[in-house]
């Protein structure tokens, strides 16, 4: 009969049985091994799955924005230029915290709005906000995993719009960038507006985006422990529940304060992180700089020559 | 209660000065200006102490950076990788966590591990590494025929650096440490989320926002009064650094004058 009921769970280590026993390394390995330390090391892959969606969705976002700022129809272009003028005075972190508050509201309103059309109260009661039973998100019933994807899917909306609106600030410079001839040039070929836009304007402007979006791609990398401040279960609160100090009472693997590490650990994560991408966006940069007309291209040359 | 009472009472707050309670419940929006304006504090104290120390310790890691010894070159880009290519958020976290052990070993570090002097280390450390790769930039940058010029005249050491290469350094630095400057200032707010305690609840202006925030569930009153603060500030630190600016390029003809740009350069 084991006398703890954590010691039920699978060990990756057969030797991990009984931990008071082990030392040192082996010790070290079961300790890393443990339950909890598995939920960390998924966090890591939330991490990377926030990454994997943000980026084409903020891009789009960005896409957008910039198309908008470009319109020749006044109230989307200030919509536009709005959209991208907010990130320049204010804090991004208060944005982060607060549209998840916004978002949250605004779909529970909108879900209250269709669902109970009846309803005579006020949404906003003094300090509080009701919508009914209905229309709350995610349903009071609803599993835990409905509650933590929800969570997670709005951290990526907000994400989204704030990496949209620095996106969009990029893609508006590079459409700028594009030589002005060639927009004439298309208009005397008797292009029409929408076709200069997406057949000469948006092909040549990636390589004016190329070096803004990969500093982006950077400060999203940066960005990433923010999660934390959205109720996501990522890197950061493991690092801060697992470190913790441990009294031998409540676990198996009894530790002080250990916290220190873990952060390190993090910062290392990090730093290899950024830097793999320098060297991923740098090779990039070079392939496509490759027999371009511009002072890069024709360094290029000059070395192989 | 009056406006003026309010502001008495909480107008200091985040320095542990006036009424102890915060505002438990019939939130005023005068409640909320004062409160997150006395939280700015905090911001404006971080910001410019961070900013006027790093400016030092900047100039001495670029001049290291573009140094011919490896000793000297080596740890300065280590430095700049180290703080540029990680999370100002972790490095906070680090950095409290290791005040928080080194602590309990010398009690001299006890200070650290409160947010005045401890998050004030890693900002003055972050923005000295982010000031010090701009500083660099515009070290490479610094026209060929200025030291040349500065050589003739027999300048050299000391003089030379202080004369030529500094001025016009900082002449050509100066539109990306704007922005540097800006979003140090917006880094700040990160300091009462990352560790370090808020003691007694005098935290800064995004910690009594949030507060609030999280107090009547409504986001959209607290945060724009944040918003309207950070973009006065914004102004402010355009203005002053525009000020700097003409007075370094003073000796330029008008056309050639840099004008500042401010771009949006984001999340440490």
């Amino acid at each position: 009969m084991p006398p703890h009921p954590t010691r039920l769970v699978n060990f990756i280590f057969s030797y991990c049985t009984d931990p008071a026993s082990l030392e040192g390394l082996q010790w070290l390995s079961c300790y890393l091994t443990t339950g909890k330390h598995m939920s960390m090391y998924y966090a890591f892959g939330t991490v990377l799955l926030l990454l994997a969606i943000t980026a084409p969705v903020a891009l789009a976002f960005g896409f957008g924005g910039a198309s908008a700022a470009r319109s020749h129809f006044a109230p989307l272009r200030w919509f536009g230029k709005a959209y991208i003028a907010i990130v320049r005075g204010i804090p991004d972190i208060a944005f982060f915290l607060f549209f998840v508050i916004a978002l949250d509201q605004g779909f529970e309103f909108i879900r209250h709005k269709i669902k109970c059309p009846d309803w005579q109260e006020p949404v906003r009661q003094g300090n509080d906000f009701v919508v009914c039973t209905a229309a709350k998100l995610p349903l009071g019933n609803a599993p835990q995993w409905v509650h933590e994807t929800y969570g997670f899917a709005l951290a990526v909306l907000t994400f989204a719009i704030v990496f949209g609106a620095f996106a969009a600030n990029v893609l508006f410079g590079a459409m700028r960038a594009v030589p002005h001839g060639q927009l004439e040039t298309a208009e005397a070929y008797g292009m029409s507006r929408r076709q200069t836009f997406w057949r000469i304007l948006v092909p040549q402007m990636w390589v004016y985006a190329l070096p803004g979006l990969s500093n982006l791609w950077m400060v999203l990398i940066k960005a990433t422990p923010l999660l934390f401040l959205l109720g996501v279960e990522d890197i950061v609160y493991w690092a801060r529940e697992l470190g913790g100090s441990k009294q031998p009472q409540f676990t198996d693997y009894p530790h002080p304060d250990w916290r220190m590490w873990y952060f390190l650990a993090l910062l290392v994560f990090y730093l290899a992180f950024t830097k793999v991408s320098e060297v991923v966006l740098d090779r990039i940069m070079a392939r496509l700089t490759h027999g371009q007309a511009t002072a890069a291209g024709e360094a290029q040359r000059k070395a192989a020559a | 209660m009056s406006c003026w009472e309010t502001i008495i009472d909480y107008g200091l707050r985040s320095q542990g000065i006036g009424e102890r309670l915060l505002p438990r419940n019939d939130f005023t929006l005068c409640q909320q200006f004062t409160l997150i304006g006395s939280g700015m504090i905090w911001n404006v104290y971080f910001g410019l102490i961070a900013l006027c120390t790093g400016f030092f310790m900047a100039t001495a890691v670029a001049l290291g950076k573009a140094a011919q010894s490896a000793w000297i070159r080596k740890p300065a880009e280590w430095f700049i990788f180290i703080f540029r290519g990680s999370p100002l958020f972790i490095q906070f976290f680090f950095a409290y966590f290791l005040f928080l052990s080194l602590k309990a070993q010398y009690p001299v570090f006890s200070p650290l591990t409160s947010a005045w002097a401890g998050a004030l280390v890693v900002l003055f450390l972050n923005t000295a590494a982010y000031s010090a790769e701009i500083f660099y930039g515009a070290l490479q940058s610094i026209p060929k025929g200025e030291i040349e010029a500065a050589d003739a005249y027999g300048l050299s050491g000391w003089s030379r650096f202080r004369r030529v290469i500094w001025p016009t350094m900082l002449r050509l630095a100066w539109p990306a440490y704007t922005n540097e400057a800006i979003f140090l200032f917006h880094a700040t707010t990160l300091v009462f989320f990352s560790g370090f305690p808020a003691l007694q609840q005098r935290g800064d202006a995004l910690y009594y926002a949030n507060y609030f925030a999280d107090k009547t569930f409504n986001p959209f009153i607290p945060y724009p009064i944040l918003a309207g603060y950070f973009i006065l500030l914004t102004l402010v630190v355009i203005g002053v650094f525009g000020l700097v600016n003409t007075r370094l390029n003073r000796h330029l003809p008008q056309e050639r004058r840099k004008r500042l740009k401010i771009k949006p350069q984001v999340i440490r």
